[in-house]
Parts: C-alpha cells; sequence; structure tokens
C-alpha cells in the first residue's frame, strides 16, 4: 500500500497547444493551476470541448504540456505509468481476456506473481460487486458492469491517484447512479486520490470534496467550490436544499461558459 | 405474418433456407432444360449427367485428385506465403504513420494491376514451373490483404492503447499483447474473405506451361469442347472454396470464442 501521504498532485500554470495539419495552432488549455492533496477527491467540471480530457491525458503522461509543469508527490511526470491509474468513458476492457485476466493486466506486466495477483484481483471484482463473473468475456457483460472492470483493473495496480475521465458518461441514469455510490465506496476505502472529470453538474457535486469549474475552451479553470456536505453520502442528498444551493451556482458558472462554447447565436 | 417486403426484417431460418434452395433448383432445373431438351448443343452445355460422368471418371482414374492436389498446393503456398507478409506488415501499416508512409505509394499502384498484365514478366524473371504459379497467387492476395488489414489496425481504439499505457505497459508490450490480439478478428475476418478470392486467380495462375491443376483441366477441355469437364472443374472448385470457407470460419469460432461476431 502506498504511504498515507502519496497522491499529491501539481498543476503549475500548464497550458497546451495543438498543432493541427494545416499547421492552426489551437489553444485547449491556458494557465492552469491546481493543487490536489492527498486522498481528495476533485472533480473538474466544464462544457465540453473545454480541454477536460487533455488536462486528464496530461496527468496521466498520455499528452505533454506546451507550458508549466505536473508533478506527482514532487515528481515530475514524464510519461504514462502505472501509479497512475485511468478509466476511460469508453469502453477500454481487452475483448479477449476474461474479467479476471483484464483486472491482472497491470500487475501480470510488472511481474506480480500469479497468486498475489489472482487474490488481488479477486478481492477487487468482490469489492466491485462481480465475483461470479472472472471467468466471463467482456462481451458477455453490460456497460455498467464493464466499467466496473474497468474500475477494478485500475485499481490492482494499487495506484496513488485514479484519473477517471467521464467514466459513467455512456451509462443510463440509473446505472450511473449506483456507480457513483459504488465509486465513493471505493474511495472511502482505499482513500487514493481521484481526479474525476465529468460535464454532470449532479455528479460532479455528489462526488467531490471539491469542483473546479472550467471555462469555454481555451480551458481555463474559472472557479474552485468546496463541496462541504458530509460523508458518507446517499442518493437523500440530492434533494437537500445544500445541494440545491451548490448546484444553482454551479449551474450559473457553467451556463455563461456554454453560451460562449456554443458561439453566438 | 411475415413481411417479406419490409427492409431489414427477420425472416424465419426454414425461410431462408428455403428460398436458397428454391433458387439452386430453379438453376438446376432451367439446366435440365436446356440441356435434355436440346435448346442447346452439346457441345455448348453439356446435361448434369455428362458432368457426375465424368466427375465419375475422374474419380475413377484418380485424374480428379491430381488435379486438385496441384491446385491445393499452389493456392495454399501463394495465400500461406502471402498472409505471413501481409498480417505483420498490415498491422505495422495500419498503426504506425512511416510504415504507411513507405508502403502506400507502392500498394495504391499494385492494388489496381490485374495480375494477368505482370504474368509476362513473372515467367521472363522466375519461369513457368510451378513458382510462377504461386506467384500469380501471392500477387493476386497480398496488395489485397495488406490494405484490408491495415484498415483493421487503423481500427483498434485508440483509448484501448493509451489505456494500456496507463496500466504500465510499454511501447514493445502494446504491440505484441495488445495491438496484435485486438487484430486477430479482423485478420482473421480478411483472411478468409482473400482465400476466396485466391480461388478466383486460379485459372489465371494455370494459364501458363500447366500439366495439371483444376484451372489447367479446364483450359485443356476448351480445346476439345469438353463441356462437362469444364462444368465439372467449375463445381469443384466452387466446392473447394466453400470448404476454405468454411474452415476458416470453424477456425475462428475455435481460436477467437471470445469474439462473437461470425
Ligand atoms: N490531439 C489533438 N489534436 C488537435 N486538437 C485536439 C487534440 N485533442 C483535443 N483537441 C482539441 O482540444 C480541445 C479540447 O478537447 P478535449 O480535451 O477532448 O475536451 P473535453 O474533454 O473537455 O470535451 C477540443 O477543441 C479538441 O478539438
Ligand atoms: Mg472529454
Amino acid at each position: 500500500m502506498a504511504a498515507n501521504d502519496a497522491g499529491a498532485l501539481a498543476i503549475e500554470q500548464v497550458a497546451v497547444h495543438f498543432q493541427s495539419r494545416a499547421g492552426r495552432s489551437v489553444t485547449a488549455l491556458e494557465d492552469i493551476t491546481l493543487s490536489i492533496p492527498p486522498r481528495q477527491l476533485a472533480v473538474i467540471v466544464g462544457p465540453s470541448g473545454c480541454g477536460k480530457s487533455t488536462l486528464l491525458r496530461l496527468v496521466a503522461g498520455l499528452n505533454r504540456p506546451s507550458a508549466g509543469r505536473i508533478t506527482l508527490d514532487g515528481r515530475p511526470i514524464k510519461g504514462p505509468g502505472a501509479e497512475r491509474g485511468m478509466v476511460f468513458q469508453s469502453y477500454t476492457l481487452f475483448p479477449w481476456l476474461t474479467v479476471q485476466r483484464n483486472v491482472e493486466f497491470g500487475p501480470e506486466l510488472k511481474g506480480v506473481a500469479a497468486a498475489e495477483r489472482g487474490r488481488r484481483a479477486q478481492a477487487l471484482l468482490q469489492e466491485v460487486g462481480l465475483a461470479g463473473f472472472e471467468d466471463a468475456y467482456p462481451s458477455q457483460l453490460s456497460g455498467g458492469m464493464m466499467q466496473r472492470v474497468a474500475l477494478a483493473r485500475a485499481l490492482a495496480n494499487e495506484p496513488e491517484i485514479l484519473l477517471m475521465d467521464e467514466p459513467f458518461g455512456a451509462l443510463d441514469s440509473q446505472t450511473r447512479a449506483l456507480m457513483q455510490e459504488l465509486l465513493l465506496g471505493i474511495w472511502e476505502h482505499h482513500h487514493k486520490t481521484v481526479l474525476f472529470i465529468t460535464h454532470d453538474i449532479d455528479e460532479a457535486i455528489f462526488l467531490g470534496d471539491v469542483v473546479h469549474v472550467m471555462t469555454a475552451r481555451p480551458g481555463r479553470i474559472k472557479a474552485t467550490l468546496p463541496i462541504d456536505l458530509p460523508r458518507p453520502r446517499g442518493p437523500e442528498l440530492l434533494t437537500t436544499p445544500a445541494f440545491a444551493a451548490l448546484k444553482r451556482e454551479v449551474m450559473a458558472l457553467l451556463r455563461a461558459e456554454a453560451l460562449a462554447a456554443a458561439g453566438p447565436a | 405474418m411475415i413481411d417479406l417486403l419490409a427492409p431489414k426484417t427477420e425472416i424465419p431460418a426454414g425461410l431462408h433456407l428455403a428460398l436458397g434452395a428454391a433458387a439452386l433448383l430453379s438453376l438446376l432445373g432451367l439446366w435440365c432444360l436446356l440441356s435434355y431438351g436440346g435448346y442447346v448443343r452439346p457441345d455448348f452445355l453439356a446435361t448434369p449427367g455428362q458432368v457426375l460422368l465424368a466427375g465419375w471418371k475422374g474419380v475413377r482414374t484418380g485424374t480428379l485428385f491430381g488435379h486438385i492436389y496441384s491446385s491445393l498446393v499452389v493456392i495454399l503456398a501463394g495465400f500461406a506465403l502471402a498472409s505471413l507478409l501481409a498480417v505483420p506488415l498490415g498491422i505495422l501499416m495500419g498503426s504506425f504513420q512511416a510504415v504507411a508512409a513507405v508502403l502506400e505509394p507502392i500498394t495504391g499502384f499494385m492494388r489496381y494491376l490485374p495480375v494477368s498484365a505482370l504474368i509476362p514478366l513473372l515467367i521472363l524473371w522466375i519461369g513457368i514451373g510451378i513458382e510462377q504459379k504461386i506467384a500469380v497467387i501471392f500477387l493476386g492476395t497480398f496488395f489485397q490483404q495488406l490494405i484490408l488489414i491495415a484498415d483493421v489496425s487503423a481500427r483498434v481504439s485508440k483509448d484501448l492503447i493509451d489505456v494500456s499505457y496507463t496500466l504500465g505497459a510499454s511501447r514493445a508490450q502494446v504491440v505484441t499483447r495488445v495491438l496484435l490480439p485486438a487484430c486477430l478478428p479482423g485478420v482473421m475476418d480478411n483472411l478468409r474473405v482473400t482465400m476466396g478470392w485466391a480461388w478466383t486467380y486460379l485459372v489465371v495462375a494455370e494459364l501458363v506451361a500447366a500439366n495439371s491443376g483444376l484451372g489447367y483441366m479446364i483450359l485443356n477441355a476448351m480445346r476439345g469442347l469438353f463441356t462437362d469437364v469444364i462444368l465439372l472443374g467449375i463445381f469443384v472448385i466452387g466446392l473447394l472454396g466453400l470448404l476454405t470457407d468454411l474452415l476458416f470460419k470453424l477456425l475462428r469460432r475455435w481460436l477467437l470464442p471470445w469474439s462473437a461476431s461470425f
């Protein structure tokens, strides 16, 4: 297990410019500075196309910033690494591996012994409610089940931080609500740093310790709202006045950005 | 009530089979009518009975098996060589832009060339032995396979590759443990399709200086207007093609049980 204070993410004055093939330069992110302490569940909301995925990919090491720097526990990020687990919106299980082998994929690459990684996978599958599905192939699972396996697979590497890019965005609303509760349960148990991206305001407030609201492209941090709602959180939270007040606040912030993103009417 | 005229609507399996059988039987009926009825001269169209007789003769004397064997050697050798090269190259071409940049102009040019146009050069360069016949099958399938498999490789989701990196995979591991298996179903499907195309090149392959093979048998029968033997050759090629297709189908189901589409 990682030390208790591992998983401190610092993003300092990061900018990303994409070069289109025609040579045009597009600024996706501008002057992003964020500090996420260990074990925090930080959520980023923003209009679509504002650079949320780009930001998460920088932390994952899949893209490089054009300016600025990102460190995890003081170490600069140079490329992808197993200490930063990621769950994508699209279904990314390996279709040729069983559920069990999918979860074991990371530990297997690391050379973790078969017995140990099998035990780890079993425990995680139990935790995400998929005990009994070890030998199923991804094509036999529903969307929600696939994302639960993807979460277990990311956790099997015992990462310091979990990066989630709209992981429940493709699920129906009932399934999504269940997945949010499942994620909170897992987070409360493992207590890892989580950087969660969404464009769903309810989801952001329900999950987050803090919600960072981004501007339309080029993405900047427009506001940071601490979410001082009690934990553990359940579905009844959604109907409380405190939740409604926060939701109004985030909605007002995002509405201006959505209008900007949509362009002149 | 079954609505046959509604597009994209399922019909019962029994009806599906019955329609197919009806089509085959009508064709056979038309053949019988034309040949037995004397509407067409025998040196234009042999009767079904004559074709069966020619087949029986070929089986009894063993010459038919000799022809089948020769053709199978040519087809399988040409196809295997092409596949052995096209599968790895195609996978690289679809996922590495540098490989694509190198290969695209060549394949783009070669894929539209009729293989028969290359036969004179093949004869000059590698003679008229079995190598030349294998080369015809090779050239007929290789470039098509390359393009189809490159496309399979290009369609592997970028997120699948990226998630592998975040799980700790190196570049080499991403290629061997993710890209390769992810391509397998598409590779199998396209090998199956191009195997069918390889059969269509058989007669062209056996056009020059052959002394056995189904293509040769057909070409040879043409000189004597032996339409029974010509038709026999056509049916045998069709049946063998069907058989290899079935084998590929079973192989895919057996090798890749996790990939559902058939
Ligand atoms: N590889 C890339 N090359 C060029 N432009 C890109 C690339 N990736 C993203 N972009 C652009 O950057 C912007 C932000 O994209 P993204 O991070 O996916 O937004 P979000 O996840 O918030 O919807 C978009 O305008 C997108 O078109
Ligand atoms: Mg996105």
